[in-house]
């Protein structure tokens, strides 16, 4: 197994225990994992089939099946834009297409400085604020692909 | 038990509570059409749709159903037949071809594909839906197994084979929608995975998205190189090749089979029941010196190479319990390429060596780097039963119609009975403690069969013997699942035996992942639970073939004898050791 910090092992296997009289704990234990540390690699997804007795390729599919399991490091800016039916037929993919012209990266990806990842969600459930995008867990309604620049200053500026 | 009354087409039956419509129907005389052809729950998604029938309950609806996971209920009646329900199964397999790889002509799998049987008796019409396809992957990277995703269904019996063999599932579900394909984690190719190569999913797969690595065109090569090409056989092989030529399960086809190898050119053909008696005097030597004089116990088998890739990857604490043994055909295949050359004055670089198997394993093993001598390799190619049989129908010979001939007789054409049930679970252990017995008191064990070890299913046998005052604990398992048990017991420090065999597949190389497709659809002339019945039926062709035996103790094979007289000296000795022994890999990563 390749070679993770052993304070992520103990962590790891920490998280895993938490869940250990569940009968189904695979979804809690990646949901923990992805929130700590953001992804979830092979490496980790060995450990956690050590720790359950769940077979790496079956984790493997869970993780790749939702949208909220990272297999990569995500930016320190996630920005998700809905591209539900409500926010797609508001002018969504303009909006997305716009993030992707300036960050230059396609959705799914992170800008190489580590900065910004551009994802494509399905449905967040804010159909009466459409089309929204949704910013390290803040929505913001109503976009346009003329609020898309300003808002990509303003993370820059506060994560400067 | 509570009987129903249910109607199908029409007529009135009876039937047992708690089966399928699928089930019932089958007892009542009905084949719906299905793609799984009834595989035991080895698929229990009932997402392909293909067995749709129209079912109604009382006075409900008449509703379109799967009936491979609906159950009947009293006064159920079933449409098979209705112009909704075929119309509606020919949709379903419309919709699965229209995301499958149509080379059906040039497909290795075409003749037992269940989607091109389903595609037929649906009455799927030509290229009735165009559109996307999924990504594709293709992994030939092994020399065992190939994975070719855009022939898959996704109907993860191989996943459910996997999982219920060996307890592994190296393969998954992953990614989402249409995207969705089977395959290892990061769907990364099976030669860095954890996957054993065993093959066991190759016998599910419905369709031709996995299959062995055929090898049929290296033993072409050599032919045309004018090599010596020399064929041995192991003795599952003989148990199943029958079925590929339309005989009943179970069939033994030894003659035959020799006569086929004949007729396409082999210059000898052996036995690896020599072999397996070369292993047996082998490994019979090296568990009496672990019991002497102290070595490392339980000693465990070391025959399948399916086992050795999951005590590799899973086990490698424990590898100093395993055997040294090469496998017999990886031992003959030293012996021909040494003491075999040597005798008939050939050099062993113009000798070619092919072993069927009825394995995909041994395609990997005999490309292990430690398995030559001096820069011979043991073994060149290896071919499973099903490839031998593709060769003998492209030749043109009516395998029926062969007269039944025997093994080349020179010097290494005889081989024992014991060697011959090698082939099924327990056999190793068997054929070893007649030599073991004989060894340590001087005497046959009174009873040739120890038949208290004999069985054909994948769980754990045991038995105690006493050898002169000495007890003797002995352990047999196939398929990881079941080995599992008994090396957590080692680990732990708790295992009471002293000789344990380990086969990779449930039931032994009779079951091998080499071995001819039992698929229900295309056995008619086959018993309902021949799923059921098809590893004893050939479990006990081999048995037969024990009993039939003048030699049935390898020690008593007067040429292995000579063998050891004129060449070997005696068993585990310097030059033995060379040829026959190996080593094992502490190192191996699971995902490298």
């Amino acid at each position: 197994m390749a070679h993770l910090q052993a304070a992520a092992v103990k962590q790891i296997e920490e998280i895993c225990d938490r869940y250990k009289d569940e009968t189904t704990p695979l979804m809690m234990i990646l949901s923990d994992i992805q929130k700590e540390y953001g992804y979830i690699p092979l490496e980790v997804q060995e450990l956690v089939s050590e720790k359950t007795g769940i077979s790496v390729a079956e984790i493997y599919g869970v993780v790749t099946f939702y949208s909220f399991f990272s297999l990569k490091p995500k930016g320190k800016v996630v920005i998700g834009c809905c591209l539900g039916t409500a926010c797609y037929v508001k002018g969504a993919q303009q909006v997305i297409d716009k993030f992707s012209e300036i960050l230059k990266i396609k959705p799914g990806e992170t800008s190489d400085d580590g900065m910004f990842t551009l994802d494509a969600l399905r449905c967040i459930g804010a159909c009466g604020i459409a089309p929204a995008v949704q910013i390290n867990g803040t929505v913001y309604p109503k976009m346009s692909v003329d609020k898309v620049a300003p808002l990509i200053e303003q993370y820059k500026e506060a994560t400067a | 038990m509570e009987l129903l009354n249910i109607k199908i087409e029409g007529q009135d039956y009876q039937v047992e509570k708690g089966l399928t419509i699928l089930e019932a129907a089958k007892k009542c005389g009905y084949d719906i059409p299905s793609l799984c052809t009834y595989n035991h729950g080895e698929c229990s998604l009932a997402s392909c749709r293909v067995c749709l029938v129209e079912a109604q309950e009382g006075n409900g609806p008449k509703k379109l159903v799967a009936s491979c996971v609906y159950p009947v209920s009293d006064g159920m009646s079933v449409t098979i037949s209705s112009p909704k329900a075929t119309a509606a199964r020919r949709t379903s397999v419309e919709l699965l071809l229209s995301n499958h790889n149509r080379n059906c002509q040039e497909c290795e799998k075409n003749g037992k594909c269940e989607l091109l049987y389903v595609a037929q008796v649906t009455g799927a019409r030509e290229n009735m839906y165009e559109g996307a396809k999924t990504p594709v992957t293709v992994d030939k990277l092994t020399p065992s197994i190939m994975r070719d995703t855009s022939k898959c269904v996704l109907c993860g019996r191989c996943i459910a084979r996997c999982e219920k063999a060996h307890g592994l599932s190296v393969l998954g579900f992953e990614r989402r929608g249409f995207n969705t394909i089977v395959g290892p984690a990061e769907n990364r190719s099976f030669a860095n995975s954890p996957c054993i190569l065993c093959g066991q999913c190759t016998t599910v797969c419905p369709t031709g998205a996995l299959m062995e690595v055929s090898e049929i065109d290296k033993v072409d090569e050599a032919f045309k190189a004018g090599k010596h090409v020399v064929v041995q056989v192991a003795p599952a092989v003989r148990a199943a090749l029958g079925e590929e030529f339309d005989m009943k399960i179970g069939t033994p086809v030894t003659g035959k089979m020799i006569a086929a190898l004949r007729r396409l050119g082999f210059e000898r053909c052996y036995d690896v029941n020599f072999g397996a008696d070369l292993t047996i005097m082998e490994e019979g030597t090296e568990l009496l010196h672990r019991l002497t004089e102290g070595g490392t116990l339980p000693m465990l088998t070391s025959c399948s190479p399916g086992w050795i890739n999951y005590a590799e990857y899973y086990y490698a604490d424990l590898l100093d319990h395993l055997s040294t043994c090469k496998s017999p055909h990886q031992m003959q295949g030293a012996i021909i390429k040494s003491y075999w050359s040597q005798q008939k004055g050939y050099d062993p670089k113009d000798v070619f060596v092919v072993s069927v198997m009825p394995c995909t394993a041994k395609k990997f093993e005999k490309d292990r780097p430690v398995m030559e001598h001096d820069g011979i390799r043991d073994v060149d190619a290896v071919l499973t039963t099903r490839e031998l049989a593709r060769m003998i129908k492209r030749s043109g010979i009516n395998f029926n119609k062969l007269p039944e001939e025997d093994w080349d007789q020179d010097i290494m054409g005889e081989y024992s009975g014991a060697g011959v049930i090698f082939g099924v679970t327990g056999g190793v252990m068997e054929a070893a403690l007649r030599t073991v017995y004989f060894k340590l008191t001087g005497k046959e064990y009174g009873k040739i069969e120890f038949t208290e070890i004999r069985g054909n299913d994948a769980g754990i046998r045991e038995a105690s013997l006493d050898i002169n005052g000495t007890t003797v604990n002995i352990a047999i398992a196939s398929g990881m699942r079941s080995a599992k048990v008994l090396l957590d017991q080692i680990r732990e420090g708790t295992s009471k035996y002293h000789f344990i065999e380990i086969m990779g597949c449930p039931g032994g190389c009779i079951n091998g992942g080499g071995q001819p497709y039992v698929k229900p659809c295309f056995l008619p002339n086959e018993d309902d639970d021949i799923l059921d019945t098809y590893k004893a039926k050939r479990a006990n062709a081999l048995y037969s073939e024990d009993e039939k035996q003048v030699v049935r103790q390898s020690h008593n094979n007067t040429q292995i004898q000579e063998l050891y007289e004129k060449f070997l000296g005696e068993p585990n000795s310097h030059l033995a050791h060379e040829l026959l022994h190996t080593t094992y890999n502490k190192e191996r990563e699971r995902f490298d």
